[in-house]
């Protein structure tokens, strides 16, 4: 698999803020790449300096094996580019807005009629391809700049929130489109959000971007291993015992990293590894009771909401 | 071969991406009700202060033979009714090119940066400057064709009423004083334009813009007055020499204004009996005899004011372009 996007060490400075610090990122042809984080991250930073919009302070950015700030319109050529918020003309028709974009791309007008007509059904505007722009709903809105993007017939699809502003429904049309399209025309997609369940829908890899730095890249079992692996796994135990302190004993458990007694007389344990049926043994041959043992699961919500909350230890939930 | 890739060139040069902007522009532009506004007032005042010029030379001209020496087309530009109470063309184009100048560009950037289509029009294969220089040419290209449709309005309505043919010089003259008004006005155009860049909201632009014109046609007088007086030692009777001295003071001054430089454009091509440009030494007073300057004379005299105006207007797009070029796409 060739390599299609890639960002070597690409920093940029606003006068006070970093948007993007020291990234490093490759996204390999053919693949859907979900940028995950909240707003302000810098994601739209990064997309901006993807298409030569932006200069990076310090790094290369590279799209297809071009240097994106030095040649930014040969970029442009081979990159489909939906930014957050799109703006039509709006006293153009939605068809006449396409139009013109093919024009900007040097397509022949017959060929561009033929190809804007196709999309413009392909997303389901075909009945609103004569109105005016400015009638569009938000959703119509977005679908058009779907269509917009692939007037050019791009190999790279850069999409910057593409689902803000659309009601449910419509995010998950919206949604399953971008799968279609970019499966049948064998696209890469690089699209940003902040909404976990959404790239986790459609992602192939997502990255989890903060405050301008990359925290964790992969799919998404991999990335919840990896930030797993910052914490301990915990577990959850009740036990019924005579013993004067269960907890002393209970710290002698292989792996055991703290014991911590709850309200309700359970026991949260936080253990260095998963828990293979040592703990339920170790408890047993301790000669307690065991009522229950339930792992104290993060799914990927909770470390999302750690992350983008911010300094909120994770807690038992 | 060199043929070939001249022929290449030239193909490559007509279907630059340049060319479809300017004619998106221009479609809007001529679909908008602010240019159609603009136009229509424009269009009202030149035939009312037609109207009243023509009707003034009839007048005036049923008893001349000799309709060469009076530069009767140039006075229908420039004719007053004899009470004043109707302002000739060259007063209302003074006026109104400026406004349509603003008018034209005061919200070319700041528009499409408010409504998200700037971004994307730069996220299309052209170059960045494509789209700044776009926006003057096709304004620039609406307001030539409207300009020279007026100049031959001019010259129409002079044939039906008059029944005599410009003279070649007097056609000149006037086809001259077009270009001049396009490129006064398109100084105007690249000043509102650079404003539209720099400023965010349209209506600071467009305000920004109309404080310049206002500035100049109204208050850069007063000042450039009050500093010529403030310098002038406080005398009744001045020597010569020294009325001289402020005089020139006054008009170096006053050329620092576009408007003023245009005046004079505007009074030497049209008036050719109007002479002096600046102070006249006594010498030249002695010898004053008003006779009509030829054109070749006339057009020589105003080139350093034309080179003013025009570098003007390329400073203001220089800065544009510098200021678009090395803008970030959210500020
Ligand atoms: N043109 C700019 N000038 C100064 N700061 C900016 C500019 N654009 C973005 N920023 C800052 O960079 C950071 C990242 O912004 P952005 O890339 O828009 O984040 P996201 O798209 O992830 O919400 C923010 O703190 C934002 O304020
Ligand atoms: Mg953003």
């Amino acid at each position: 698999m060739t390599t299609m996007i890639e960002l070597k060490n690409v920093s940029k400075q606003y006068k006070e803020v970093k948007a993007v610090d020291r990234l490093n990122l490759k996204i390999k042809k053919g693949e859907i790449f979900g940028l995950l984080g909240p707003n302000g991250a810098g994601k739209s930073t990064t997309i901006h300096m993807l298409l030569g919009l932006t200069e990076p302070t310090e790094g290369e950015v590279y799209v297809g094996g071009i240097h994106a700030t030095t040649r930014p319109i040969e970029v442009k050529k081979r990159v489909g580019f939906l930014p957050d918020d799109v703006g039509f003309y709006e006293d153009m028709t939605g068809l006449e807005n396409l139009l013109l974009t093919a024009r900007l791309n040097g397509l022949k007008e017959d060929m561009a009629k033929e190809r804007a007509l196709s999309l413009l059904k392909q997303v389901g505007l075909e009945d609103a391809a004569n109105k005016k722009a400015g009638e569009y709903s938000r959703g119509m809105r977005q679908r058009l700049g779907l269509a917009d993007v692939l007037m050019k017939d791009p190999e790279v699809v850069i999409l910057d929130e593409p689902t803000l502003g659309i009601d449910p429904k419509g995010i998950q049309e919206f949604l399953k489109m971008i799968r279609t399209l970019s499966k049948e025309k064998k696209l890469t997609v690089l699209l940003s959000s902040h909404q976990l369940h959404q790239v986790q829908q459609i992602c192939d890899r997502v990255g989890l971007f903060v405050k301008g730095k990359l925290l964790a890249q992969g799919d998404m079992e991999s990335l919840q291993k990896q930030l797993f692996d910052d914490y301990s796994v915990q577990y959850k135990v009740e036990i019924g015992t005579t013993s004067q302190n269960p907890e002393e004993e209970l710290n002698k458990i292989p792996g055991v990293q703290s014991v911590v007694p709850q309200s309700d007389g359970t026991y949260i344990i936080d253990l260095k590894q998963a828990d293979n049926g040592e703990l339920a043994r170790f408890i047993i041959e301790k000669g307690y009771r065991l009522f229950s043992l339930e792992k104290v699961s993060y799914g990927l919500n909770e470390i999302y909401q750690r992350y983008f909350q911010g300094g909120e230890t994770l807690g038992s939930s | 071969m060199d043929l070939h890739r001249l022929e290449q060139r030239v193909v490559e040069a007509v279907n630059h991406p340049l060319w479809t902007l300017v004619r998106k522009e221009m479609t809007d532009h001529m679909k908008s009700f602010r240019f159609n506004i603009l136009m229509g007032i424009i269009l009202l005042t030149t035939l009312g202060s037609l109207y009243t010029a023509l009707s003034t030379i009839r007048d005036a001209a049923s008893s001349i033979e000799d309709a060469d020496q009076w530069f009767l087309y140039l006075q229908m530009l420039t004719i007053t009714d004899e009470e004043g109470t109707l302002y000739p063309f060259i007063t209302f184009v003074s006026f109104l090119g400026p406004l349509l100048g603003i008018g034209m560009g005061f919200d070319a950037i700041n528009s499409e940066r408010n409504k998200n289509t700037l971004i994307r029009m730069m996220s299309q294969p052209i170059p960045r400057d494509s789209i700044i220089l776009a926006k003057f040419l096709a304004a620039l290209i609406i307001i030539s064709v409207f300009i020279f449709f007026l100049g031959f309005l001019v010259i129409g309505l002079g044939l039906m009423f008059m029944g005599i043919p410009p003279s070649f010089g007097e056609f000149i003259r006037v086809t001259a004083y077009l270009v001049m008004i396009m490129i006064y006005i398109s100084f105007w155009l690249s000043l509102s334009i650079l404003f539209s860049i720099r400023f965010k909201q349209a209506a600071t632009s467009a305000l920004a813009g109309i404080a310049v014109w206002l500035f100049f046609t109204v208050f850069y007088t007063i000042i450039v007055n009050l500093i010529v007086n403030a310098s002038m030692p406080d005398q009744l009777f001045q020597t010569v020499e020294n009325q001289q001295q402020n005089q020139e003071l006054l008009t170096s001054l006053m050329r620092i204004s576009p408007n003023y430089l245009f005046s004079e454009i505007t009074m030497v091509l049209l008036t050719p009996s109007f002479r002096p440009l600046g102070p006249i030494s006594m010498e030249q007073m002695v010898g004053y005899v008003p006779s009509p300057l030829d054109l070749i004379q006339s057009l020589t005299m105003i080139w350093p004011q034309v080179m003013g105006i025009l570098a003007a207007a390329l400073v203001c797009f220089a800065i544009s372009y510098l200021i678009f070029m090395r803008q970030e796409i959210r500020s």
